[in-house]
């Protein structure tokens, strides 16, 4: 309902006006954004003593030298085993977590039993707790089951369902399939398994894939649990030995370090630029933050 | 968007839109079924979260170093809390940032959120542009590479001295460097704007249009109309970020160490929860420390749901 008193032509040369000063904000705005991360893929190709000051975002003598060092890594250690490390963590975590959320998010959702109702409460009360009340005494069962630099301590949560908000997008997810189906599906003789496995399981894909996608990037950028648990190098994921190159270093390569930074990104910024539609769509409809 | 995630917090309406349940408990088969499904949750429930819950309480009251039997020690650990200047600082570091972060970062979501609400090309293309730094935000990559923009004589030095401000960077500055992360925090402001963004949308275009009637301006149809509108979403994204940011630790631990450099003005909560039981495995203490954070977060939320009752509004089919 625009006012009728307005003549049309002013009101469509408003509107392209608005429509130039938006997309000018816009992109204003997103250069702002963007601008660390412009900086650093630049940084990486520059000669490593003239990055730390430099503004230009196109490097004058680009150069590969940093990914050389970067590739050696650190302690003797290949890049390539760290990249490994955290793929390998990554992987596991996902497998791990889509099968158990999944699992637990059809019990809530679609299965009838007693105490069904305070499990759930208990399920969704675990979303506000903090993971730091509970790692000291975490790490004492895993030292004292002697698991400690293992990847058991990373990755037991991730097959036992620990992470609620992928439980509660399943159960979100399932109860919207329509009864209808398992319906028939019990008919033709399908008891609970086979309603899961043939009819829920392929219809809830969209959750399980949005399940994977945030698994692996969460896991992959994880810092806090491998530096807990982790003590040898040659176990470390990418974050880790980030961390420990800085401390090796302390900050003299600083072109080598930005290349690593780049590495560490790139499966992420892949991740992002090929699911971008369904990260970003999942976050609104399911309350899952980055 | 959220208002279906605060219904279905309850459990769901026994039988809503499904006909009455068959007499036999036929429905789904036999009753043992679910704790089958569930058995790999509740496994970690008892082994991963109740029972270090339960451990880390107990643990809170002992002396305990991880390689001898702990020792009771009554309320020792929380008393000398009090007089540990360090816990006090990392209390103020934390606070601080939870006030200055949040507002911020919700702020600017929310403002961007309205700045694509419009109708316009590449919507789509922004929305997902400004959501990125989200995903990686966390990292320990971005971390450094914070800490290179904020160095001495680094990029952000250099612009401030270019209008005339000279702050000789803001990484080995105790009165910056708390605001670099809470800058940090800031450019990640897409999670909570895509949830905004939802919320906007759900918006009737029929109120602003009534409000524009009654003469409203802009100004007016936010604070009347848009505000009162999103406020379920507004307080699920405080929520949500106000508890995350209590437990920022990446990024923290990376820039400033774990002595929180320079001079204390990093030493978040929890990295000197990680000092203390990783570093000096005064893991009783840490226990103590972790049951303050869990009450510290359970006040400010009970705190949050509270005054919520006079600001959220659930559009009236909901309650």
């Amino acid at each position: 309902m625009t006012p009728a008193s307005r003549t049309a032509g002013a009101a469509t040369r408003r509107r392209r006006l608005g429509s130039v000063g938006w997309h000018l904000a816009a992109v204003a705005l997103l250069a702002v954004i963007l601008y660390p991360v412009v900086w650093v893929v630049s940084a990486s190709f520059k000669p490593s003593g003239s990055i730390v000051g430099s503004l230009e975002l196109f490097p004058q003598e680009p150069t590969l030298g940093n990914y050389q060092r970067a590739a050696e890594g650190m302690a003797g250690i290949s890049v390539l085993r760290f990249f490994w490390n955290s793929a390998v963590l990554a992987v596991l975590a996902v497998v791990g977590t889509v099968a158990s959320s999944a699992l637990a998010g059809y019990a809530f959702a679609r299965l009838r039993f007693r105490g069904r109702t305070v499990l759930f409460v208990l399920m969704i009360s675990t979303l506000l707790l903090p993971f730091h009340v509970l790692i000291v005494p975490q790490y004492a069962v895993f030292q004292n089951l002697g698991l400690v630099d293992t990847y058991v301590p990373l990755l037991a949560g991730k097959f036992l369902a620990a992470e609620a908000f992928f439980v509660f997008l399943m159960v979100q997810f399932m109860r919207g399939i329509p009864h209808e189906l398992d319906e028939s599906a019990r008919i033709d003789g399908a008891g609970p398994w086979g309603i899961f496995w043939h009819v829920v399981l392929p219809l809830s894909r969209p959750a399980m894939v949005t399940t994977a996608i945030f698994t692996f990037i969460w896991t992959w950028n994880d810092f806090l649990a491998p530096l807990i648990y982790l003590s040898t190098p040659d176990k470390y994921p990418l974050p880790l030995a980030l961390q420990l190159y800085i401390d090796q270093t302390t900050l003299s390569d600083y072109g080598a370090l930005m290349a690593m930074s780049m590495l560490a990104l790139l499966p992420v910024i892949g991740f992002f630029l090929f699911f971008q539609r369904l990260l970003v769509d999942g976050v609104a409809t399911s309350g899952l933050k980055g | 968007m959220t208002s279906s995630t605060v219904d279905s917090a309850r459990p769901a309406a026994a039988g809503r839109r499904r006909p009455a349940t068959p007499p036999s408990g036929r429905r789904n088969g036999d009753p043992m079924a679910g704790y089958l499904f569930l058995s790999p949750w509740i496994v970690g429930m008892l082994l991963l979260t109740v029972g270090p819950m339960a451990a880390s309480l107990y643990l809170s009251f002992t002396d305990y170093n991880l390689f001898t039997t702990p020792e009771w020690v009554g309320l020792d650990n929380y008393r000398r809390l009090v007089d540990d200047d360090r816990w006090l600082q990392s209390v103020r570091v934390t606070a601080g940032y939870v006030l200055l972060a949040v507002p911020l970062k919700l702020a600017a979501a929310l403002a961007v959120a309205m700045l694509l609400n419009q109708r316009r090309r590449g919507q789509g293309f922004y929305r997902a542009a400004f959501y990125g730094p989200s995903l990686i935000g966390a990292s320990v990559s971005v971390a450094i590479v914070w800490k290179a923009l904020f160095s001495d004589d680094a990029v952000v030095d250099r612009l401030l001295s270019w209008v005339g401000l000279d702050s000789g960077g803001w990484v080995g500055n105790p009165d910056f460097s708390l605001l670099m992360l809470v800058l940090l925090a800031a450019w990640q402001f897409g999670a909570p704007m895509v949830i905004f963004l939802a919320g906007l949308k759900q918006v009737p275009a029929e109120l602003y249009e009534a409000a524009e009637v009654d003469g409203a301006g802009r100004g007016r149809r936010f604070w009347s109309v848009t505000l009162p509108m999103i406020s379920p979403v507004l307080f699920f994204n405080l929520l949500l970020e106000t508890i995350n940011s209590f437990q920022i630790f990446t990024s923290a631990y990376v820039i400033g160490g774990r002595n929180g450099s320079p001079a204390g003005s990093t030493l978040f909560y929890t990295v000197y929860l990680y000092d203390r039981g990783f570093t000096d495995f005064r893991m009783g203490y840490a226990s103590a420390m972790a049951w303050m954070l869990l009450l510290g977060v359970g006040l400010v939320t009970a705190m949050l749901f509270r005054t919520a009752r006079g600001w959220v509004h659930y559009s009236g089919d909901n309650r």
